[in-house]
């Protein structure tokens, strides 16, 4: 059974001289609940637009994203925000955490939107991922490996049916990058919650047992990085 | 509560532009409040300070002048009148009681006046309240001893049983001292009325100084006057001012006080109007620092947004941040209000004898705060509107 069907989706931008050029135009598209599926995808490619999309942060110009019996696609921007508060993890490259914020704050605020900020269980999701003795540091005390796994527990504090992961380790060193994956499935598979990470490294795709390449299934004509 | 988070992580986030526009605030709030407070005190305090007396009796002149002469210690006085002009009123059957007073010399800028010891005795400066000492005793009417008004006693250093010279004219030059020597017999305790502020002696001790016109030994600067019943002072209105020619009686006390400040309405208006630019300005100054600080702003916005926050919640964050850098102004602004409102109160004080009560409740003590905090959150509506439609994808870069 699929928690995520996509289908006809499109997504397009004006450019600079004012034509509509298309990014994301992929016909079907599904993940089944509880599977750990990774997208190969170059820079540029519009895997990150795919994701926003998914996420319900962009809205597509058509086509339907169903969220178990939800479809993305249809809500208001507003519905489509309390749904990824309620539903979804999101792990950026860059981490994207709150400078001004504790690390449990950081968690706190990423369940906060949904269900509601529950102090225990984000303190449970830190210590989970090791940082137990650095619940009060700021993202700017921690190394980067460090703010990575903080970004991790922000993503599964909520309970999240889907974890969305956008290049998790592309700004992390190799070993760094192994134990954060590892982390990232580990954590992912306890919470229950289904993985659909996109990366353009063959290290992070090869431990992958599903992958899908993005740009076969991504039929717009996308400008790739060399 | 995450609102409340969202709200004090930011204010310590920007912290030197949030205590730099609060000070501003609390300066604006403190002097709009001030202005608004010395205003209001300060016609009331002057309309209602008759010290005692319905009217007053002096030379031909301003009924204005007659009273900050005879009540307030203010000003010249407009000229003396014959004794037998106060004994005649004295003797009026509308009149309850008369007091006569003579000016015309100082003690180091402090002016000494001459009365007659029924003032101490018989006259109430406000309801129930009689002058009192707070140390010695009234001077003999017949001898050169004085009694001193409490500031004045403190601000001339003297004591009971101190002596000084009386110094020649209304305003002070030690060249013309003058060669008696009198003996403080007792200091007052504080009235917070004019008489705080005056050296007083007997009447004829005054009227005989050495050096004065011996032709106006008996003569009087003004009579300040009990009257019976209101319709006395009509009457007596009548009588001295539109029959007689030759001396001008002043009343009511309180109606020609707020015709003085009819007159100075406007510079009221102005100073309100000054407070009211400070505060615009100031509100001004919250809109300008968190739209400056958009910039840095936007990317926590779009991970708020990332994280599910709703575009109204960002909104109202903003517009909540604008009004709390507002309340924390206005907290600080009751600060400014004690300094500035105590260096004025003190200086009408020493101006007047009049104490204005600072601490006493006014409105404008809740409405400014309000009306400050309101502003602010206006003020922070238009940065509001800027998160408000911040592009939570462009700003999660970076984008693969």
């Amino acid at each position: 059974m699929s928690l995520l069907a996509v289908s006809a989706l499109q997504k397009s931008f004006r450019t600079p001289e004012g034509e509509r050029k298309l990014i994301v135009d992929v016909p079907q598209f599904t993940v089944a609940a509880g599977q750990q599926l990774a997208l190969r995808g170059e820079s540029g490619s519009g895997k990150t637009t795919f994701l926003h999309l998914i996420a319900g942060i962009l809205a597509p110009d058509s086509g339907s994203i169903l969220l178990g019996e939800r479809d993305m696609a249809a809500l208001g921007e507003s519905a489509r925000d309390r749904l990824r508060a309620e539903s979804l993890g999101y792990i950026f490259q860059t981490f994207n955490l709150l400078q001004g914020y504790s690390c449990l704050e950081n968690v706190m605020l990423g369940m906060a939107f949904g269900v509601g900020a529950d102090r225990a269980r984000a303190t449970a999701m830190l210590t989970r991922v090791g940082l137990g003795h650095r619940l009060n540091h700021y993202p700017r005390q921690l190394s980067t490996g460090q703010q990575q796994r903080v970004a991790v527990a922000r993503a599964l504090a909520n309970h999240p049916k889907l974890v969305l992961a956008d290049e998790p380790t592309g700004n992390l060193d190799h070993k760094n990058a192994r134990e954060s994956l590892a982390l990232i499935r580990e954590t992912c598979r306890e919470n229950g919650a289904t993985l659909l990470l996109v990366s353009h490294d063959a290290g992070v795709l090869a431990t992958f047992e599903e992958v899908q390449d993005f740009a076969v299934l991504n039929r717009a004509v996308t400008e790739v990085a060399p | 509560m995450t609102l409340a988070l969202i709200i004090l992580r930011s204010l310590r986030q920007h912290l030197l532009s949030t205590v730099i526009t609060a000070l501003s605030i609390a300066l604006a709030g403190g002097l709009l409040m001030s202005v608004w407070v010395v205003k209001v005190q300060s016609q009331t305090t002057f309309t209602q300070v008759n010290t005692g007396f319905d009217a007053v009796l002096g030379a031909r002149g301003s009924k204005l002048q007659l009273v900050l002469n005879a009540i307030f210690h203010l000003e010249a006085s407009p000229g003396n009148l014959p004794f037998s002009d106060y004994e005649f009123i004295k003797r009026h059957p509308a009149v309850k009681l008369a007091i006569p007073i003579a000016v015309g010399d100082n003690l180091r800028g402090y002016r000494i006046v001459g009365t007659i010891p029924e003032l101490f005795s018989e006259v109430e400066y406000a309801p129930g309240r009689k002058f009192a000492f707070s140390s010695g005793q009234l001077f003999n009417p017949a001898a050169k001893e004085a009694v001193l008004g409490s500031f004045a006693a403190q601000k001339l250093g003297l004591h009971t049983g101190d002596t000084f010279h009386p110094f020649h004219g209304l305003i002070y030059d030690e060249k013309n001292q003058h060669a008696e020597t009198y003996l403080v017999t007792g200091v007052l305790a504080p009235s917070n009325t004019p008489a705080d502020k005056v050296v007083w002696i007997p009447l004829h001790g005054l009227q005989t100084m050495s050096g004065h016109d011996p032709r106006a030994a008996t003569d009087v600067s003004a009579v300040l006057i009990q009257l019976r019943s209101p319709t006395a002072g009509f009457m007596l209105d009548m009588m001295y001012n539109k029959q007689g020619n030759r001396l001008t009686f002043a009343y009511p006390i309180g109606a020609i006080m707020a015709e003085l400040f009819n007159k100075i309405g406007w510079f009221d208006q102005v100073l309100t109007l000054i407070s009211y630019l400070v505060a615009l300005v100031s509100a001004g100054g919250v809109l300008v620092a968190i739209y400056n600080s958009m910039a840095a702003r936007r990317r926590d916005i779009a991970i708020l947004r990332a994280l599910g926050a709703r575009r109204r919640m960002i909104f109202g964050a903003i517009v909540l941040e604008a009004a709390t850098i507002g309340l924390l102004g206005m907290i600080v602004a009751f600060l400014a209000y004690a300094v500035i409102l105590s260096g004025v109160a003190a200086i009408i004080r020493a101006q007047t004898g009049v104490l204005l009560n600072a601490w006493a409740y006014n409105p404008v003590m809740l409405w400014a705060p309000v009306g400050m905090i309101a502003l602010c959150a206006l003020g922070g509506l238009l940065p509001a509107w800027k998160a408000y439609r911040t592009d939570v994808a462009q700003n999660l870069a970076p984008v693969s």
